[in-house]
């Protein structure tokens, strides 16, 4: 998060574990908000949001439309389908746009890297990125380590496997920085042709084999597999991704016996995770979801200038 | 203020009037000392004695160092077709103000020079800019597609120089093989920018750690070498003439070399931004890292510049590459690639190569001077009496740091904005004419009756 002129979420690579461990806990007074019957503080009130999604989106534009709602912000929403992008104006004149109607945040997902970082230079108003390209999706980086630190009490020390298509996922590298600097041991694994370049310098192991990976596995984040990774020769077919890589429960025996089963959503049943383990008593797939509002709830409260762990209308709440 | 506003068009010319410029020093290349010596230019030549008779138009240099015919082998100046990022009047301008008298413009405009017709047009313009000399590169093949070979002839005619589909490399080596074979004929050098586009891939960043980092689809050094081995064995089996454009991979680098321990006619250059810059660079998303081929690693980099104190780098080039500011402010991926070089090369390679030490001045020299000229198969002599007036006047001490406003080309797309880099062109000297002269530079025009 950038402390100078704004602040702006753009990745978590740049947030210290200090940041990171602010932000957890904030969002841990969120979540009381939520689970409370009126569900709605008024820190942001007068404050304006908009959410800018030129790539398809239910489930994080829903988290911080609901968000922005429960801080009692104001939204706007864009998606590509009904804006002039059809027209050909470019990312830039429609963030100036946009900002020139008054608004406090951008939340931005693009499906370029570094798209975020570009209208934050652009723009006044605090940019949140929710996705960018293959780079980074710092508010799912977070829900994560913080369904993990909710449920298993720590991250520190915690064995982690990340499995799937680590190369072209933004959440595998918002997770790896998370993890790494809050002290996990991260392994990631997949297909050779899936594992980027040097990923090792990232501070992560890398296995082709999920049965070393998932070896005393704490955590299992399994990520999604996509269609079109077999139109450009990195995959032979699902079907034999699957069969080498697909997390089943005849695999996770290896694991930690209480092993946290984690997937960003949506899911491929029976294609990177199996349906047993998709239905598995020890997923947390449906939590992440809920802590994913509380965590975005926390970054736009602390982007907007709060600093404290009890945001403003939540003091009767701890 | 704008750079562009002191735009001069050939007022000085020695064929109008000689010209005097006193206090300058040049390099003697035998002792290798700096030698101060006034020169007098005399209907394009230079004198070292006062000639009898005659009322020169005075320059000051003093301090100034004069280096001999400077020539950027690989420059794109976007015209006919983009002439909103540049033309051939304001590239030859904004070479002549970096220091060089003469370039080599690419093909890859629209249309693609590969006719004589447009060759022509392109000369023409050159002609009335009055900046650096052109010498134009002319398609390999038809439209730049890698399907026919142009009419090689014909275009050689027209003033073409070598060829190259720079931008898009040819990737069927029969066509490469035929092109090599076809062209040893006008003695003209291909001029290959060596990719493989399936290895290559829509990406868009050197493929390693920081592209990894910052999810940006990564080009492997390979995508180079492969192309490079490739047309090496093509001109061990034709004997053609091969110049290897923008060498940015270690691997290259060793291939180049045994190459020419084998006797093989294939040169290559090298931009200073490859000489200065690594990957690391693009981790802000900053569109001016954004080149083709990338920056790649710092082990690269130093293979490169082992590369040009051998020789076996031949040339300095700048792959001057200029695009409009609204081109380049866009998403990252979706950037034109290329940066621009012309005004800034000369001043880099002293700063950051010869200033601390890493490469002499006259291995740089050699390399924007005698080796591009063998390539072309143009004369080049140093600074003597009676050699054609070719010359740059550096002050190697002066300093200018480098923002959007500094340029005369139409683009400011440069890695360097912000930096601060030794060496202003004082003077730049073609055939005799001043193509470029700095602001500071007042010539004192002696009257003629005190004179008689």
């Amino acid at each position: 998060m950038r402390m100078d002129d704004k602040r702006d979420l753009l990745d978590l690579e740049s947030l210290s574990s200090v940041e990171i461990v602010d932000l957890l806990d904030t969002t841990r007074s969120m979540r009381q908000v939520i689970d409370r019957p009126v569900k709605k503080v008024p820190a942001l009130r007068g404050k304006t949001v908009a959410n800018l999604f030129y790539e398809p989106s239910t489930r994080t534009r829903l988290s911080f439309e609901l968000a922005e709602k429960r801080l009692t912000a104001d939204s706007i929403n864009f998606s590509t389908s009904g804006s002039s992008v059809a027209k050909g104006e470019t990312l830039r004149d429609t963030v100036r746009n946009i900002e020139a109607m008054g608004v406090d945040f951008v939340v931005l997902r693009h499906g370029s890297s570094g798209a975020a970082h570009f209208v934050a230079r652009e723009v006044k108003a605090s940019v949140i990125n929710a996705g960018d390209g293959t780079h980074e999706h710092p508010t799912q980086g977070l829900l994560d380590v913080y369904t993990i630190r909710e449920k298993l009490g720590k991250v520190a020390g915690l064995r982690v496997a990340i499995v799937g298509d680590i190369a072209h996922s933004r959440v595998a590298r918002s997770n790896i920085w998370a993890l790494t600097k809050l002290g996990a041991e991260v392994v990631v694994c997949g297909p050779t042709t899936l594992i980027p370049a040097d990923v090792e310098l990232m501070g992560v192991t890398v296995s082709h084999q999920v049965e070393e990976a998932l070896e005393g596995a704490h955590v299992v984040n399994i990520l999604r597999i996509q269609q079109e990774r077999l139109k450009s020769n990195l995959l032979p077919s699902l079907r034999e991704y699957a069969l080498q890589f697909s997390v089943t429960s005849e695999r996770l025996r290896v694991a930690h016996p209480e092993v946290l089963i984690m997937h960003p959503g949506p899911m491929n049943r029976g294609i990177e995770i199996a349906q047993e383990v998709a239905e598995d008593g020890r997923n947390v797939i449906l939590d992440q979801v809920t802590n994913g509002v509380a965590v975005r709830m926390a970054v736009l409260y602390h982007l907007s200038g709060g600093e404290s762990l009890l945001p403003v209308g939540l003091e009767g709440v701890a | 203020m704008n750079a562009r506003s002191f735009q001069r068009l050939a007022l000085w010319d020695s064929h109008d009037r000689p010209l005097e410029l006193q206090g300058a020093e040049i390099l003697d290349s035998g002792t290798g000392r700096m030698n101060r010596q006034d020169i007098w230019v005399v209907d394009g030549r230079i004198h070292f004695q006062k000639p009898e008779g005659t009322t020169p138009i005075v320059f000051k240099l003093d301090g100034a160092t004069l280096f001999p015919r400077l020539i950027d082998v690989h420059v794109h100046l976007r015209e006919p077709g983009f002439e909103e990022a540049e033309t051939v009047a304001t590239g030859a301008l904004a070479a002549a103000k970096g220091g060089f008298s003469a370039i080599c413009c690419m093909p890859n405009t629209e249309p693609p020079i590969d006719d004589a017709a447009t060759i022509r047009y392109v000369l023409e313009q050159a002609e009335r800019a009055g900046g650096a000399k052109v010498y134009p590169f002319a398609c390999i093949t038809r439209g730049r597609k890698g399907e026919t070979l142009a009419d090689m002839f014909e275009l050689a005619e027209a003033g073409a120089r070598g060829f190259s589909d720079d931008g898009s490399p040819v990737m069927n080596a029969e066509i490469m093989r035929r092109a090599l074979e076809y062209s040893k004929m006008m003695g003209l050098p291909i001029v290959a920018h060596e990719e493989d586009t399936h290895l290559a891939g829509p990406g868009c960043v050197h493929e390693g750690a920081v592209a990894t980092r910052v999810g940006l689809r990564g080009i492997p050094r390979e995508a180079e070498d492969i192309m490079v081995a490739r047309d090496i064995a093509l001109v061990r089996l034709t004997g053609g003439r091969l110049h290897i454009c923008h060498v940015s991979s270690k691997h290259t680098v060793e291939l180049v070399r045994q190459a020419k321990r084998e006797g093989l006619p294939v040169t290559a250059e090298v931009t200073p931004h490859h000489l200065v810059l690594t990957h690391e660079r693009i981790a802000g998303y900053d569109t001016n890292f954004k080149l083709n081929p990338p920056l790649r690693e710092e082990s690269d980099r130093l293979a490169l510049l082992e590369g040009l104190l051998d020789g076996t780098l031949d040339c300095i080039a700048t792959d001057h590459a200029p695009h409009t500011a609204i081109a380049k402010q866009v998403e990252f991926d979706r950037a034109p690639m290329g940066v621009t070089g012309l005004e800034t090369a000369l001043s880099i390679c002293l700063t950051d190569l010869v200033n601390p030490g890493l490469v002499p001045l006259d291995t740089v020299l050699r390399a924007l001077g005698p080796h591009p000229a063998a390539l072309l198969g143009e004369s080049w002599t140093p600074i003597q009496d009676g050699a054609p007036a070719d010359f740059t006047a550096i002050d190697l001490k002066r300093t200018w740091t480098v923002s959007t406003d500094s340029f005369v080309s139409k683009s400011a797309n440069s890695s360097f904005l912000g930096r601060e880099l030794a060496g202003v062109t004082l003077l730049t000297l073609v055939d005799g004419r001043v193509a470029w002269s700095d602001p500071s530079v007042v010539p004192v025009q002696q009257s003629a009756a005190r004179v008689s």
